[in-house]
């Protein structure tokens, strides 16, 4: 089984402090960790599950600069064979669906059963790159798979809906899956395994490698536009316990008792 | 007369609520638009629901086939591709929901349509609309705009529009199917329901939840203590689950439970939309989090911004020397 997977590095934003930067239009990005989006590293883990049971390739694509290598490389290391990076200053601004269009060029280049994706991506959770290659491609997708199970020419999923229930999704290959977080448990990379991948080739793709138009990708060839980024209103907000440790855990207590926190 | 179409959201028998938070917003666009909202409900066996929509919209476009009984992105695609070719709306509004992701961005793609998705702000500006979105899981919001001219997809967030009493003169107007017996490249197979776990933390007055800021499964024990001390339940957000520290009935949030207790403690959870939306009902919320812009504190009514594993012990004392007094 061949799989493709769609991979993003991300800045790691949810325990650090975000700023604002001077153009409003980003957050300041020294100091953040970045790394690949938690989706996605769901997905890979997915296809080299799959490739150890059945054997085949894996192949991570990744739009963006120079420093994406180090998230590709990261899927090497974890066991991918081969990885192809997306990149060329027309690229600039892409939203979801400029996005999936190079993707889907790229995919076209290399043979597949299954493609994989991350549901959404850490920063811009746009929930829409996957669904959309597929739809390029004209190839059926599904979304939000939390298992999966290939039977022949088949995969038979579960995608994960709201409220703890799921959906079982007959699906015909080749096909998208979006891949939901929780689906597996990815595997630990360690800096030797990292090490070890450190002069495998990545192959990069620009606009015309893909037969794209300048006027197909980027923002020309996008639907929407960020105009500014802005903190979001606080609301009424939480009243604020300080003081010392001891202090604040009283007041809490008293919260409780008076709340109904005591039972 | 210029149209926005809604598409309703179904299942199991029963209208979801995102469909009354997309018709609500899709009347008050409509208003400014000087259009007409209509909404599109697709299934089998539904007359029931087209009746509970009409009062809210100018028209509910009901489209009845045995092959639409469960959702399934593809025969939806066929139904709404040929709806929205032929109705021509300016706007089609779907919620941004498990249903809403899996079918959007496909039919924007086929229709050639602008699309934004998990919109939390939508108004209109002349002939397009002006949006805001939210990035790096809610920290940041983002004001967006459209590149392109309509017919637009917006897709909107569940939770993210009040739900707004209004009625119009709405009528049903019976479409017919345009699926026929060719075969499917996906099939819906069943639904597979949560399993149910040993403790109901729907049903638990205290409620100490756990998320990502715990760190470790070796750390999970400091908070299930807090929750035994008050006779309370120990829950979580989703990043526990997926790193399989608690098991998935414990979940609260959007794709776990809903809950309501009288007190909820949230320790370690930033508040995410998707947490959030899943106790938002509860009495009292207290948050503890060592990042003062956690967007948890807009929601909860007490916080304490401190390191959850210096303040936690300090908190078990505390509550074991006055629970005596």
């Amino acid at each position: 089984m061949n799989i493709i997977v769609c991979v993003k590095r991300v800045p790691e934003t949810a325990d650090a402090d975000v700023v604002i930067d001077k153009s409003a239009k980003d957050i300041e990005r020294s100091g953040l960790v970045f790394d690949l989006n938690e989706w996605d590293n769901y997905a890979i883990e997915e296809a080299i599950v799959l490739k150890e049971k059945m054997g085949g390739t894996v192949t991570v694509i990744s739009m963006g600069g120079e420093d994406s290598n180090e998230s590709l490389r990261k899927c090497l290391a974890m066991g991918a064979d081969d990885a192809v990076r997306l990149t060329d200053p027309a690229f600039a601004g892409s939203d979801g669906f400029a996005t999936a269009k190079a993707l889907a060029e790229a995919v076209r280049k290399i043979p597949y059963d299954v493609i994989f994706a991350g549901v959404q991506a850490e920063d811009d959770g746009f929930g829409q790159v996957g669904v959309s290659m597929a739809e390029i491609l004209g190839i059926p997708h599904v979304s939000l798979v939390n298992s999966l199970e290939v039977e022949g020419k088949k995969m038979k999923v579960h995608r994960e809906l709201e409220g703890g229930l799921e959906e079982v999704v007959e699906v015909d290959l080749p096909a998208v899956l979006t891949i939901q977080t929780g689906i597996n448990q990815p595997r630990y990379v360690s800096i030797m395994g990292i090490r070890k991948v450190a002069k495998k080739e990545i192959k990069a793709f620009g606009a015309s490698d893909l037969n794209l138009m300048p006027d197909e990708v980027g923002v020309s060839g996008s639907y929407i536009q960020l105009e500014k980024i802005f903190l979001p209103p606080v609301g009424e907000g939480a009243q604020m316990l300080e003081g010392k440790p001891e202090e604040v855990a009283s007041k809490v207590f008293d919260i409780l008792k008076d709340k109904g926190g005591l039972t | 007369m210029k149209k926005i179409i809604a598409l309703a959201e179904h299942r199991q028998g029963e209208l979801r609520d995102i469909t009354w938070e997309i018709l609500s917003k899709g009347r008050q666009l409509a208003e400014g638009m000087g259009a007409e909202v209509e909404v599109a409900l697709l299934g089998k066996g539904v007359k029931k629901l087209a009746e509970a929509l009409k009062p809210k919209a100018n028209r509910v476009l009901l489209v009845e086939d045995d092959r639409l009984e469960a959702f399934n992105s593809e025969t939806y695609q066929k139904v709404l591709t040929q709806l929205i070719t032929e109705r021509k709306p300016s706007l089609t509004l779907i919620g941004h929901t498990a249903m809403g992701m899996d079918i959007a961005p496909a039919l924007a793609v086929q229709l050639k349509m602008p699309i934004a998705t998990d919109c939390i702000g939508v108004d209109v500006v002349g002939e397009s609309f002006a949006l805001t979105r939210q990035l790096y899981g809610g920290k940041v919001n983002a004001a967006v705009s459209f590149l392109k001219s309509g017919p637009y997809i917006i897709t909107l967030r569940t939770g993210g529009f009040p739900v707004v009493e209004k009625d119009l003169p709405g009528e049903i107007v019976s479409i017919p199917s345009p699926l026929t017996d060719e075969g499917l490249v996906k099939r819906f197979l069943q639904y597979v329901e949560a399993a149910v776990g040993e403790v109901d933390i729907t049903q638990a007055n205290v409620l100490v939840s756990v998320g990502r800021g715990i760190k470790e499964a070796e750390n999970i024990p400091l908070v299930k203590e807090l929750a035994d001390m008050l006779g309370g339940a120990l829950s979580c957000s989703r990043p526990v689950v997926d790193k399989k520290w608690l098991p998935k009935d414990r979940q609260v949030g959007t794709s776990g439970k809903t809950v309501k207790p009288k007190v909820y403690i949230a320790i370690g959870i930033s508040g995410a939309f998707q947490h959030v939306a899943g106790m938002k009902g509860a009495g009292t919320v207290i948050a503890i989090n060592k990042d003062p812009k956690a967007p948890i504190f807009s929601v909860a009514n007490y916080g304490i911004v401190a390191d959850l594993f210096k303040f936690v012990p300090v908190l078990k004392e505390k509550v074991k020397e006055l629970k005596k007094s």
